[in-house]
């Protein structure tokens, strides 16, 4: 079965507030880099899945990001996917 | 009356509920490691405080997914009494049984001090002991207990009576003062603060005593 490697990115819905996203930009201003108007912490996560094709691959993916990963009454979700099988994986 | 009280790895306030049910008010209780899937004989459950699997991933995320929590959910379906407080607020909010999300606390820091609340007029069974309107001191004790809904969610909810408590001085930035929110049917109670360690008069005030009491009239 090809294996599928995926990055889902999480990040916090614009309207959520983002307190670490605030500190951090605090301290950019401290370590000298100016001008960061908007800085907001997600997740990368990584995954990697034996799926029969890559339809497959995507729907389980997808009920992964959505049911577990993220949450979405906060959080949306973005979903890279790439199939290693062509590279030999 | 018999209560049965949710262990994940990872919970911390089980005892204390434990303690303010069984110890302060006579309530039988039971715990329910999260792999058991027998609630019988059992007439309301409490999922503690705590940090649930570590709260890896998210607040109550995995959690969520425990075989206790699937038995819970089909309690809760019938209409038995669901306390969740803290982490077990979150957990019931990860879970679908309870409207909105926990998040982080707007100042990050983790907040530990006794907080003046506001009981507001709603359907919740777990409230019955209180009358609208009054002001109790529960305990909180938590780093990510920040209300999130948005505004439709959050209007809909103060006018179906859902949120039940209110900070009289928000602690941690939550949306519309909210520190406890019902389901419709008020069965189910989601709280921050923590009524179980406000019953022993030892330790500090009994205004969470009427919560737990309410289970036996």
């Amino acid at each position: 079965m090809p294996l599928f490697s995926a990055r889902v990115l999480v990040s916090l819905r614009p309207s959520v507030l983002d307190p670490a996203g605030e500190a951090t930009r605090a301290a950019a201003a401290r370590l000298g880099v100016d001008g960061v108007s908007k800085l907001r912490i997600g997740k990368a996560v990584e995954v990697e899945l034996d799926a029969p094709d890559e339809q497959s691959a995507r729907a389980q993916l997808e009920l992964l990001s959505d049911r577990l990963l993220a949450n979405p009454v906060i959080e949306n979700w973005i979903l890279e996917l790439k199939d290693d099988s062509s590279a030999g994986a | 009356m018999s209560l049965g009280v949710v262990v994940f790895p990872g919970s911390n306030c089980d005892r204390d509920v434990q303690w303010a049910a069984e110890g302060c008010l006579g309530i039988k209780t039971r715990f329910l490691w999260h792999e058991e899937r027998d609630l019988s004989g059992l007439d309301a459950v409490v999922i503690p405080g705590g940090f649930s699997y570590g709260d890896y991933l998210r607040c109550g995320a995995i959690a969520r997914f425990a075989p206790v929590l699937q038995e819970v959910a089909a309690f809760a379906e019938r209409g038995g009494r669901v306390l969740g407080i803290c982490n077990g607020f979150q957990v019931l909010t990860e879970m679908g049984l309870l409207p909105g999300a926990l998040t982080r606390n707007q100042k990050l820091h983790f907040i530990c001090e006794p907080t003046n609340l506001r009981v507001e007029p709603g359907p919740c069974s777990w409230l019955q002991g209180y009358t609208s309107g009054e002001v109790v001191n529960f305990p909180i004790a938590h780093g990510e207990g920040r209300y999130q809904a948005d505004p439709e969610l959050l209007k809909q909810l103060g006018d179906s009576g859902q949120v039940v408590l209110r900070y009289c001085n928000n602690p941690n930035g939550s949306v519309g003062d909210v520190a406890g929110v019902s389901n419709t049917q008020g069965n189910v109670l989601g709280l921050m603060p923590h009524p179980e360690r406000a019953c022993d008069p030892t330790t500090g005030g009994v205004d969470g005593r009427r919560l737990l009491a309410s289970l036996i009239g």
